[in-house]
């Protein structure tokens, strides 16, 4: 179950921190798909891994960029920790612009995470079969029972699957994806090699060692699983076999550039720096500024970063040029492209998003340097705390002050934050 | 113009830009620049494909020109357009270099023909892109191989549905019946405009396809369904298509009564070629286009076509202010109705009642009205509840002071009426204008309780609203061109076919309709009762039967007008006893509404029986009948001269500006029959000389109801005046 996922997550924390559990005044987590037995997925995760019952704990939600929300609705400044997958390092920001716990001076510690647990989401009955199993539980009589369950038929067995699609629209994202990769003249070949690029990225990554975020959890009855096991560097040859996932049988969208659906769970301490400094914590780096935007869900669903970026360097007085590493949330290969081609397009920004110029396109060798969801793979409410890590271990493996992290979301949602390396 | 060979000259894109106008029309012009692009294509061997597209977003080929067929003076003439048609399209089916239709907007008619004479179909799948065979409504029929090519597409069932019903089929629902190969979703923004870019990417990927064709990497042949193969395998058989003959034929026999001849050519022209197969489908399909292009029938849908293309147009220019919010008083059928056809075009509605339980039926008639789009999957649900967002029911005047226009649906009755007025006044800006939706009462009386008649106008809508296609604006000596500017632009946004008249009691629609109820009572009167009636008027043309209409109308709403009308006009409104029409209401048979007036109405039956209620009724006011003038056809013509004679007295007073708008009137908000094309359509065809001695007939019978008015008179002394040229 999710919250078994989550409960690692915080275990890793704690072991890797050294963090007092009574310390810790509030747990946020961010999950997409709930599991309706633990709705509030951060209490029992927090309670079975041995935090303090006196330690409050509640879960949001805002599609894949969910745990993005823990973070930012935990913060105002912060240090932190890690990530079953995904295991993280103290994070602090004296940003007085956040208006979380700490910011509000509501919290001095705060625990941060994400979790999806995809390999299980929850399938229900259908509607008809759920009217006729509460009716039943009213039911008094033998007789009146009998009659009820006379009338179930065939169909009432059909389940309800979760869909990865909009509500509001009906369409999947992959389909969605395949549009607006369309729409930016994306061809099906640039999306194949940059999925590839990202691949042999992570997998160069994962051979030095550089992803130590991860944590490793047994799964029961199974291997200890140690590493991120999606990582599959191909050819373009053999990913150009691969015929389209969505848009058949014309679309570029395949299931090689695109992110896989994986399970993962990832927790993050948070601190005011004075709090971090008085407990004796060397900081890894501040959050610094965040921004949140939303556009239209049907045909701007994945452009999120492209909105989101310059919006947060406009808030932290930053140019794209300050920004020394890049860590964007790699939904598709073609989203990637495609935001990446209207953060470089004077007329997108002039016409859409009411700017006078471009952003300009991020270069590529800052960008998403150790791989991507699209290696790496996605649990939805888990990716925010990774992206975030992951930018302030470059920031301070790679050089450099400034860290970018933005991600696309469901309901045509998106984020962006600076994360700024602490002094070393 | 424009036409590109692609970048490796492998594929030859030729796409047509119209060059006047709105939407791209098959017409002599460019039938010869298609020929020439096409023998082109076929000389130049580094060409292997072809795409067709154009580059007007919103329009493939919207049908053939109608003016070109206009033109035509002989059914000869439009035999030798039809086969020039059929052949360029052969040449298109024979093409050895594959040849791929990339449809975006509407591929109607005409349109609809050049693409299933090419080897493969790309559609953009998007609410603009249609595709039908319209030419029934135009009292035509597919001339250029649709009838032949169409049933071998989509098999016989769909194609008679098709061809005989003249509907337009969305994209998604092409692909499925197997009409289109390939959609292309709708892009979004990209690095240009979301329109430019999905033409272009509708290029590109139909492109790709007329390369897969020529490369034998794509085939056109397409994979059917076990059913479609079963309907197939079953149409092949001469027994079972006979069957499917009959059957078709009695249903349209029993739909059109025999009054149009398009329908029962089409399963004509269709049975010879599958019988007997395509050189005789082809020929008996050119000669049966010219047939029907030359009848009466033809040039008056034709003209009730036209009609509507003019009824489509504001002529009063733009309103100096958009109305974004807009208030409608009364949440009845016909307020709610009016609510609907405006929430779900992005006007902001508040719906407004005095009763909470009256605002409740009227919100519940909305969500029903778009539910039930949801359910024809025309719309969805994530749609219906954000268009709902736009209606705001209450029952106080909160939010009137950001109101751009009110229409009020209040009871018909003056003080009601100045009441609502005045309240209104007192909350709404000064911009604001005031529509009456009534469909009797002069807009002159109702302005005269204003402080600003010049804002104060007529909208009478047609129940129920989100069906009936009419709306007639009604404007007063003082009304002010911006004011129905606005109501126009208003109307239009609704969806509505507009027809802008001058005030006076019953306006033109009500006006005309009187006479005819009139004569309809006089007939019942006669001895002859309400399922003759209706019988007698449907075999006209009538959608609906004269006592059915009265029952559909209201009794006691009818018993209203005709008194107003009766004191305003005098003696030409009678005929019927109004008396008949009391006691019915007095006897609680109120129509439909009530479940009893001519006829019984009961939930769930279809086949009413008339009120044996009636009977006593009918018998209490019973007159003699003179033989001379009481056979079928002079019955019929006893109700149609009345309502020609009232119409044509509208256009000579100047009610009406113009005879088209006339004809569109009656047929879209009386249901005149749309064979005749209209009163005056009808005068013209029937001849006014003939209408005047009918008249004459009637007028020594039963006196001053029947006697011409002056300019039919004069139509009648100089047989070269028509009202439509």
């Amino acid at each position: 179950m999710p919250h078994d996922l989550a409960r690692a997550a915080l275990q890793g924390l704690l072991t890797r921190t050294s963090v007092p559990r009574d310390v810790v005044d509030y747990i946020v987590y961010g999950t997409v798909i709930q599991e309706v037995k633990t709705s509030n997925v951060a209490r029992e995760a927090a309670l079975g891994a041995g935090f303090s019952d006196k330690t409050p704990a509640h879960t949001v939600t805002m599609a894949c960029i969910s745990s993005n929300q823990a973070m930012t609705t935990g913060m105002g400044a912060g240090r932190a920790s890690c990530g079953v997958h995904r295991d993280v390092p103290a994070l602090q920001c004296p940003c007085p612009a956040g208006v979380g716990m700490i910011a509000a001076g509501q919290c001095d510690v705060v625990v941060a995470g994400g979790v999806e647990l995809m390999s299980d989401v929850p399938i229900r009955h259908s509607r008809k079969m759920r009217k006729t199993m509460l009716t039943l539980n009213r039911a008094k009589t033998l007789g009146q029972k009998l009659s009820l369950i006379s009338k179930i038929r065939p169909d009432y067995f059909t389940p309800e699957l979760p869909a990865v699609a909009e509500f509001s629209t009906s369409e999947t994202m992959g389909h969605s994806a395949d549009r607006l990769a369309a729409a930016f003249g994306v061809s099906r070949l640039e999306q194949d090699e940059y999925a590839l690029r990202s691949h042999s990225l992570a997998k160069k990554a994962q051979d030095e060692g550089l992803l130590q975020d991860v944590v490793p959890f047994k799964v029961p009855g199974k291997d200890t699983v140690t590493k991120d096991n999606g990582i599959r560097p191909s050819s373009l040859e053999q990913m150009g076999k691969l015929k389209p996932a969505f848009v058949k049988p014309y679309g570029t969208v395949t299931a090689a550039n695109s992110s896989f659906l994986t399970d993962g769970a990832s927790a993050m301490l948070i601190m005011s720096e004075e709090k971090a400094l008085a407990m004796g914590y060397k900081p890894k780096a501040y959050l610094r500024d965040f921004v949140y935007v939303s556009q239209d869900p049907k045909d701007q669903l994945l452009l999120g970063p492209t909105y989101a970026t310059p919006k947060v360097l406009e808030k932290a007085g930053l140019t794209l040029g300050d920004i020394d590493v890049f860590e964007f949330h790699e939904a598709f290969a073609g989203q990637i492209l495609a935001n990446l081609k209207a953060m470089d397009s004077d007329w997108f920004a002039q016409n859409y998003m009411g700017r006078k110029s471009k952003v300009g396109a991020p270069p590529l060798d800052k960008f998403n340097t150790w791989g991507g969801s699209l290696s790496l793979g996605h649990p939805f409410g888990a990716t925010g705390c990774r992206l975030v890590i992951t930018a302030a271990h470059r920031l301070k493996k790679e050089g450099g002050q400034y860290g970018l992290v933005a991600a696309c979301a469901a309901g045509g949602q998106g984020h962006a934050m600076i994360v700024e390396l602490y002094p070393q | 113009m424009g036409k590109k060979p692609n970048k490796n000259q492998f594929e030859f894109i030729w796409g047509h830009k119209p060059t006047d106008g709105m939407v791209n029309t098959l017409s002599k012009q460019l039938s010869a620049e298609f020929t020439d692009v096409m023998n082109e294509i076929w000389a130049n061997e580094a060409v292997r494909s072809a795409v067709l597209i154009s580059s007007k977003p919103g329009s493939f080929i919207a049908g053939a020109d109608l003016n070109m067929l206009e033109a035509c003076k002989t059914a000869q003439e439009v035999t030798q357009l039809s086969q020039d048609g059929q052949k360029m399209l052969e040449k298109i089916e024979n093409s050895p270099k594959p040849v791929v239709a990339a449809i975006s907007g509407s591929c109607l008619g005409g349109g609809l023909e050049v693409a299933i004479a090419c080897h493969y179909r790309v559609a953009t799948k998007d609410r603009k892109t249609v595709l039908g065979t319209p030419e029934v409504l135009l009292g035509l029929l597919p001339g250029a191989g649709g009838t032949q090519r169409l049933p071998k597409m989509v098999g016989l069932p769909a194609a008679f549905d098709m061809m005989l019903t003249g509907r337009n089929i969305r994209a998604d629902r092409a692909k499925k019946m197997g009409l289109v190969d390939q959609l292309v979703e709708p892009l979004g923004p990209g690095l240009k405009t979301p329109e430019a870019r999905t033409i272009e990417y509708l290029e590109e990927v139909a492109i790709n396809f007329a390369r897969g064709l020529a490369n034998k990497t794509v085939s056109a042949k397409r994979s059917r369904g076990l059913m479609q193969r079963l309907t197939d395998y079953a149409m092949a058989l001469p027994f079972v298509r006979q069957q499917v003959y009959k059957t078709v034929e009695s249903k349209v026999q029993k739909q059109t009564k025999g009054l149009y001849p398009a329908p029962l050519k089409i399963i004509e022209v269709v049975k010879t070629g599958l019988d007997q197969g395509n050189d005789a489908g082809y020929l008996i399909e050119a000669q049966s286009f010219g047939q029907l292009a030359v009848t009466k029938e033809s040039k008056a849908l034709m003209g009730l076509y036209h009609g509507q293309v003019h009824c489509k147009k504001n002529k009063f220019g733009n309103p100096q202010k958009e109305v974004k919010t807009l208030a409608v008083l009364g949440a009845g059928l016909m307020g709610a109705g009016i609510a609907q056809v405006s929430v779900d075009k992005g006007i902001k509605t508040i719906l407004k009642d005095t009763a909470q339980k009256g605002l409740d039926r009227g919100q519940q008639q909305v969500y029903k009205g778009l539910n039930s789009k949801v359910k024809k999957k025309s719309l969805t649900s994530f749609e219906r509840d954000s268009i709902l967002s736009n209606l705001m029911g209450q029952l106080d005047y909160k939010g009137f002071e950001k109101a751009d226009m009110v229409i009020e649906a209040v009871f018909e009755d003056i003080n009601v009426k100045h009441k609502v007025l005045k309240e209104v006044e007192a909350v709404i800006p000064a911009h604001c204008v005031f529509a009456s939706n009534t469909s009797a009462l002069p807009i002159s009386q109702i302005a005269a309780a204003s402080k600003r008649p010049e804002k104060v106008i007529g909208m009478h809508y047609f129940s129920p609203v989100d069906k009936m296609q009419l709306l007639e604006i009604i404007t007063t000596d003082k009304t002010s061109q911006d004011t129905a500017a606005s109501a126009v632009a208003v109307g239009l946004k609704q969806g509505k076919v507009v027809i802008v008249v001058k005030d006076g009691p019953g306006f033109y629609t009500t006006r005309c309709l009187g006479p005819m109820l009139s004569e309809v009572v006089r007939v019942l009167q006669e001895g002859i009762d309400p399922k003759k009636v209706d019988a007698i008027s449907t075999a006209f043309g009538f959608p609906v039967g004269a006592a059915t209409l009265i029952d559909e109308v209201g009794v006691d709403v009818a018993t209203h007008v005709a008194e107003d009308l009766g004191k305003a006009f005098g003696q030409r409104f009678g005929g019927g006893s109004i008396d008949l029409f009391k006691l019915m209401v007095q006897k609680g048979f109120l129509g439909r509404k009530a479940g009893k007036g001519f006829y019984v109405y009961q939930e769930g039956v279809k086949n009413r029986s008339v009120n044996s209620g009636m009977d006593e009724i009918l018998q209490k006011f019973r007159v003699p009948a003179n033989p001379d003038v009481c056979s079928d056809e002079d019955i019929q013509m006893r109700l149609v001269t009345r309502f020609v004679n009232e119409a044509a007295m509208c256009l000579q007073e100047g009610i009406l500006s113009n005879p088209l708008e006339g004809d569109i009137g009656a047929v879209f908000g009386l249901g005149f029959p749309p064979c005749l094309g209209g009163p005056f359509r009808f005068a013209d065809s029937y001849g006014a000389r003939q209408l005047v001695d009918k008249l004459r007939k009637y007028e020594a019978v039963y006196g001053s109801q029947f006697t011409p008015c002056q300019l039919l008179l004069d139509h009648a002394n100089s047989p070269s005046k028509k009202f439509h040229q």
